[in-house]
């Protein structure tokens, strides 16, 4: 039985082969460090390099869906940063509490920001940069700015630096089942397809009715909720809620979304290619730590913004040529 | 989209909006001679000034790219950039041979590179269409990485009396910067309403296809606007510097990309592009810096001072957009 409607694979391949660069150059960087050193491929640097950039698949995830809209998050740095906090809070009672805790105080900050956006109208990056303020005055408050260590003696630590099943760390488990989750949502839901005809045209995706306001309060309330769990991961991974992290959060994620071949205007994007654009980031900086032990170079850690910042110049770079080309086959 | 009827508008309502600010200013003015503490004093008032010129000085260049629809979010890492060129080159062993030509190129080379920054970002946006956003946040980052590479990090002091007259001087007992920012001011007024480039430069905010079709160098007009943004911030960051007498690649202009965009904002400039209200600029930098000196001086903390600021930017452009419907 076919159903044109259903979902088929071949198309899906087709429709995203701007994105199927970066599983190439994923798999090449790979290969690279394995061949090239030793303990690359050992279990130990497998799962702490998972564990470390779990948070930032999270926001990245996040920020996926909001840049497909046409608009941009640039607050999740900042609530990753109020969230651990929370989170080192509630620790005590548990990661039960805790983690249900950190994402809705994630989520509280994502739906100021489409309050600020849908019904106040003001422009996605200042409402944003206002709730970064925001969150980031927010945190130093509770905080008191300080780290707040959390309890050891509940299983909150658990989440952050043990294994399931003595595999994989709880937190990519966790990662993985909301990247799925999102995928589905994006390939399978109405309010998926909302997100996608929002990003190409905001005007006519009301005038055919679809429920705009809707799919954008779901998107800034799904990022704020990634950033909470990526707080929570923060706190839970390193022990302490951490009101100063988050710096540059913002940009990373955007990065990594840019990688994976979501297009900034919106209206196209991919939830696997994202998580590859954000493993992308991670690995590169993963090598050059491993160059940095063989001594072949020496980066100090300034380093890290100016690489950062070169990265997503080389892949704007690449999307301005596709959208012009895009452009070329269109007229 | 509503941004194609957005032409630019004859000054009647821009009046109306500084009025607004000027309200906001007197009231501000009015609470802190009642409330704070040693408010109507000249120290007051020369601590506030030499604060507010750098405010005042990137608002004006953020009211340029503001004005050509874009936005600019890298002048607080130009700042770091340049404020940490300029120690570098007159402690550089050049520097310290020939003095005078030390502090020379310790003005003139960063105001360069700052400029240079901002081709790079008009040309990202004008060339390859990319948002400015994003162009932007390019710079945003790795800017004040390449300038904590450039220092290694380390805290710059330095004592030289002759670059620090940039940050402590004074001109009729009133602060260098204070006199420099005006002099900026009444030099960009008269770029943005006596020249032809003034009015490009608001034609393409207003409606860029437009004023590229009747034959405008939408481009160029762009570019020059981020390049002037880049290099008001270079002098900027040249000034804390000089204030300081020490260079700090981390603090040099954190977060100021916040204040400018706040301040263009308060005085009036359109978001959507077409409007360069340059005194508005002016106003709005002394309204921010007011509000912070009257949370400063009332013992507010810093970090509930940062969340009044994010209300500002708020209020303020949900304002603006309620006056244009």
């Amino acid at each position: 039985m076919l159903n044109e409607d259903a979902f088929d694979l071949r198309r899906y391949i087709q429709r995203n082969s701007a994105s199927a660069t970066v599983w190439a150059v994923l798999v090449l960087l790979i290969s690279f460090g394995l061949m090239r050193y030793e303990n690359f491929g050992s279990a130990y640097n497998i799962t702490s390099f998972l564990n470390y950039n779990a948070m930032f698949i999270a926001i990245s995830l996040g920020m996926c869906f909001v840049i497909m809209t046409g608009g941009i998050d640039l607050s999740v740095g900042s609530v990753a940063a109020f969230t651990s906090v929370i989170a080192a809070y509630l620790s005590p009672y548990g990661i039960q509490i805790a983690l249900p805790g950190a994402i809705i105080a994630g989520c509280a900050f994502g739906a100021l920001n489409a309050f600020f956006i849908i019904v106040m109208k003001i422009p996605p990056f200042i409402a944003t940069l206002a709730t970064m303020l925001g969150a980031k005055g927010g945190a130093l408050v509770i905080s008191g700015a300080q780290t707040i260590s959390v309890d050891w003696s509940s299983n909150f630590t658990k989440l952050g630096m043990e294994k399931a099943a003595g595999i994989l760390p709880w937190t990519i488990v966790i990662v993985i089942i909301l990247a799925v989750a999102l995928w589905i949502v994006l390939e399978c839901t109405s309010i998926g397809r909302t997100v996608l005809a929002i990003g190409g045209s905001e005007d006519a995706s009301a005038l055919m009715g679809l429920k705009v306001n809707r799919a954008k309060a779901f998107v800034y309330i799904l990022s704020g909720g990634c950033a909470g769990l990526a707080g929570l991961f923060l706190a839970s991974g390193f022990g302490a809620g951490q009101p100063l992290e988050g710096i540059g959060w913002e940009l990373s994620a955007i990065a990594a979304v840019v990688v994976g071949g979501t297009l900034l205007t919106g209206g196209m994007g991919s939830v696997p290619a994202t998580v590859a654009g954000a493993l992308l980031l991670g690995l590169v900086f993963n090598i050059l730590n491993f160059e940095n032990g063989r001594g072949t170079i020496s980066f100090s850690a300034y380093w890290q913004m100016v690489i950062r910042g070169g990265f997503l110049f080389v892949v704007i770079l690449f999307q301005a040529q596709i959208m012009s080309r895009q452009k070329q086959v269109r007229s | 989209m509503e941004q194609s009827v957005n032409v630019p508008k004859p000054a009647t309502r821009p009046n109306i909006r500084l009025h607004g600010g000027l309200l906001a200013l007197f009231i501000l003015l009015l609470f802190n001679a009642l409330v704070t503490p040693n408010f109507l004093q000249l120290q007051t008032l020369f601590v506030n000034i030499s604060q507010v010129a750098t405010i005042a000085i990137v608002a004006m260049g953020m009211t340029l790219v503001i004005a050509t629809g874009g936005i600019d979010l890298s002048v607080g890492a130009i700042m770091a950039l340049a404020g940490a060129l300029a120690p570098l080159i007159f402690l550089s062993d050049f520097g310290i041979a020939y003095p005078a030509l030390g502090v020379a190129a310790a003005f003139i080379l960063p105001l360069f590179v700052a400029a240079i920054c901002g081709l790079f970002n008009g040309a990202m946006i004008a060339f390859l269409g990319v948002q400015p956003i994003i162009a932007t946040l390019i710079l945003f980052i790795s800017g004040r990485g390449i300038a904590q590479v450039l220092t290694n990090g380390n805290l710059q002091t330095f004592s030289n009396p002759s670059f620090s007259y940039l940050g402590t001087g004074k001109i009729l007992g009133l602060p260098f910067q204070g006199w420099l920012a005006l002099a900026i001011a009444c030099v960009l007024f008269w770029g943005v309403t006596r020249t032809i480039w003034g009015r490009y430069l608001l034609a393409v905010g207003g409606n860029e296809k437009a004023a590229y079709l009747s034959g405008g160098p939408v481009k160029r007009v762009k570019i020059g606007a981020y390049v002037i943004c880049a290099i008001l911030s270079g002098i900027a960051g040249l000034i804390v510097v000089a204030i300081n007498s020490a260079s700090d690649a981390a603090r040099n202009g954190n977060l100021m990309e916040l204040d400018a965009i706040a301040a263009a904002v308060v005085g009036g400039a359109l978001l959507q592009g077409g409007r360069a209200p340059i005194f508005g600029a002016i106003l709005g930098a002394v309204i921010i810096q007011l509000v912070k000196y009257t949370l400063l001086a009332n013992g507010v903390e810093d970090e509930v001072a940062l969340i009044a600021k994010a209300l500002i930017i708020v209020a303020a452009v949900w304002l603006q957009q309620r006056r244009k419907v």
